[in-house]
């Protein structure tokens, strides 16, 4: 049953082959066998999974099912679930419950998905490996000693090992297509303000985007269309109209220009990685598209204009966790003072607190100019390098990553180097555009992940483009070993 | 309480080259600023950590920005208005269950004013 697409479990559902329950008990079962060697649940929700289950198999039994109506999911633990524990994967939400649902979490319900529980994460989106996370890091299910990458490291790894059918994540500078080419799955982070940021803790206002890791784009766009659309409790929520994505996916690719830039090419690209990118995108040749190369010539500055945009706006949005109305509180405060140092000390972690001190830093008088506004500037030029681009192709394709999984622990003592996994996926939060991530083939046994980047807007396009490739070859239906029981 | 101004700024900062390696003293103001309690022995560790990433981000100094507009949203959106009535409801209790320590609806905390 894990190995079924999600339109055909919503076939088997409504054909009765298995019940909602079944299949939801089936998961967690997998998920009692398996998730302890992956750490990638931090909460199972298993009787709310349950009686969820039940409703699902009520509504299709009514003949009102839809296309999501019973199937498992799991949440990053990001997103905000009425009554149950959100602790954005920090020791200062260890006891949150939240009180409400994030948007994103309230449109999957009523669609009829089913919630698993709340996936790992690096704590507060702050990483790419997943070895930030006050519940201990997620290990990679095609290599244990391996990171799944990150932040969304839980959600990926979950999806791969099949311990749901899909997972919500967010994206904030690559955390949904890196752990997803990492793990070797879909991966799709929508056009700023697509989907509603209400309910999801922020960690980057201006770059944070919630989206959905998958097992092929097919069964991305069957979320992301109950996930995306206007939310007027966001107010950077984006008021477009939400295409039927499903309908496009099988569209025609003859004459689909896809540009590669040679800055995505360069030194510090694997070799491995490098040619699978390549045989992909001769794939997508034959099938009618043409290539050139491209330049955005103000990428290699993604990364520093991010390492100051990133956590000046974190070191604000986490101003608010004072031990004051919720989150951790140190015992025995001497006065307001110790309150908030001791309180925001305990409950974050060393990565956290790096970041909200260099975004402090940056915004500080006589610093802003120099490093905030500059950045903001640079990012001006980073998106018009895209504008540019648009113009002649309708794609960008490249590596998500510039390696496969690296080793637990390989990376965790040199914050810069860490960065540098995010130096292809970086950009496109910096302009708001769509990206996506699919497998390609591996290397070394290891997955690799092709980026695809669109236009604002363009999501159906992404998807449909990745779609067609899926329906040509079966990279994307490879399952990590040991983990078929 | 300290104020924005505790970090000396530069009369005229050197835009030529402004990430000089961060001291413990800069790491001591900065984390009170940040409100985060750091023990002694940790500042040099910060030091250290933080003045790598400004060596990252030095890397923008090489760029001209003359005349660039900063872009501090992605579709350069406007925020939206809306009528000036109350729509949420008072859920105060129901959000208040998992406070660390209330009283009457009040949150408690240490006492502020000597």
């Amino acid at each position: 049953m894990h190995d079924k697409t999600i339109a055909e479990l919503a076939t088997g559902l409504r054909e009765k082959a298995f019940s909602s329950r079944e299949l939801t008990q089936h998961y967690l079962d997998r998920i009692s066998r398996h998730d302890p060697a992956l750490n990638s649940y931090i909460t199972v929700t298993a009787d709310a999974a349950l009686a969820a289950a039940d409703s699902a198999d009520q509504a299709i039994a009514a003949g009102v099912g839809g296309p999501l109506t019973g199937i498992p999911i799991a949440h990053k633990d990001i997103f905000c679930t009425d009554g149950v524990r959100t602790s954005c994967g920090s020791r200062m939400l260890d006891r949150f419950i939240a009180p409400y649902d994030a948007t994103v979490v309230e449109r999957l319900a009523a669609a009829g998905a089913v919630c698993l529980g709340k996936t790992n994460m690096d704590e507060f989106a702050m990483g790419s490996s997943n070895e930030t996370s006050w519940y201990g890091p997620v290990r990679n299910p095609w290599d244990r000693e391996r990171v799944p990458g990150g932040s969304s490291g839980g959600s990926a790894a979950a999806v791969a090992a099949r311990l749901c059918a899909a997972a919500t994540g967010t994206d904030t500078g690559g955390s949904i297509r890196q752990p997803a080419a990492l793990c070797g799955i879909t991966g799709i982070k929508p056009t700023y303000g697509r989907c509603s940021r209400w309910g999801m803790i922020a960690f980057a206002s201006s770059l944070d985007q919630a989206g959905v890791l998958s097992r092929s784009a097919a069964d991305a766009a069957l979320l992301l269309a109950a996930m995306a659309g206007f939310d007027p409790r966001d107010s950077t929520s984006a008021d477009e109209p939400v295409p039927d994505y499903a309908a496009l996916l099988d569209g025609d690719l003859a004459g689909l220009k896809i540009g590669l830039p040679r800055e995505y090419f360069g030194e510090g690209l694997d070799a491995a990685v490098a040619a699978s990118v390549q045989e992909a995108v001769k794939r997508f040749e034959r099938l009618g598209a043409s290539v050139r190369e491209i330049s955005l010539p103000n990428s290699p500055l993604s990364v520093p204009v991010y390492y100051v945009v990133a956590p000046a706006e974190c070191s604000s949005n986490l101003a608010r966790y004072d031990g004051v109305r919720f989150g951790h509180r140190c015992a025995e405060p001497k006065d307001l003072e110790d309150l908030y140092k001791r309180s925001r000390a305990e409950g974050f972690g060393a990565e956290v607190k790096r970041r909200v001190m260099i975004g402090t830093y940056a915004l500080s008088a006589g610093y802003y100019d120099a490093y905030y506004l500059k950045a903001q500037q640079i990012r001006h030029l980073i998106s018009d390098d895209f504008r540019a681009a648009f113009a002649n192709v309708d794609v960008i394709m490249g590596p998500t990553s510039p390696t496969t999984a690296f080793p637990l622990g390989a990376k965790t003592s040199d914050p810069v180097a860490m960065y540098l996994n995010d130096i292809y996926t970086i950009a496109t939060n910096l302009a708001g555009l769509p990206g996506m991530s699919i497998p390609v083939a591996p290397a070394d046994g290891l997955p690799v992940g092709l980026q695809l980047i669109g236009n604002y807007f363009q999501e159906g396009r992404l998807l449909n483009i990745a779609h067609r490739l899926q329906r040509e070859t079966d990279w994307h239906l490879a399952a990590p070993p040991g983990l078929d029981d | 309480m300290a104020s924005v101004s505790d970090i000396d700024p530069p009369e005229t900062p050197d835009t030529s080259s402004i990430a000089m390696a961060l001291d413990t003293s800069a790491v001591a103001k900065i984390a009170h600023l940040a409100r985060l309690e750091v023990a002694d022995d940790d500042l040099d560790g910060y030091a250290a950590e933080l003045s790598n990433i400004l060596d990252l981000v030095e890397q923008m100094q090489r760029v001209d920005t003359s005349g660039v507009d900063p872009m501090a949203h992605p579709l350069h959106m406007a925020q939206r208005l809306r009528p000036d009535r109350v729509t949420e409801a008072d859920q105060r209790e129901h959000f208040q269950q998992h406070a660390p320590l209330t009283e009457d609806g009040l949150y408690l905390v240490p006492k502020v004013i000597e």
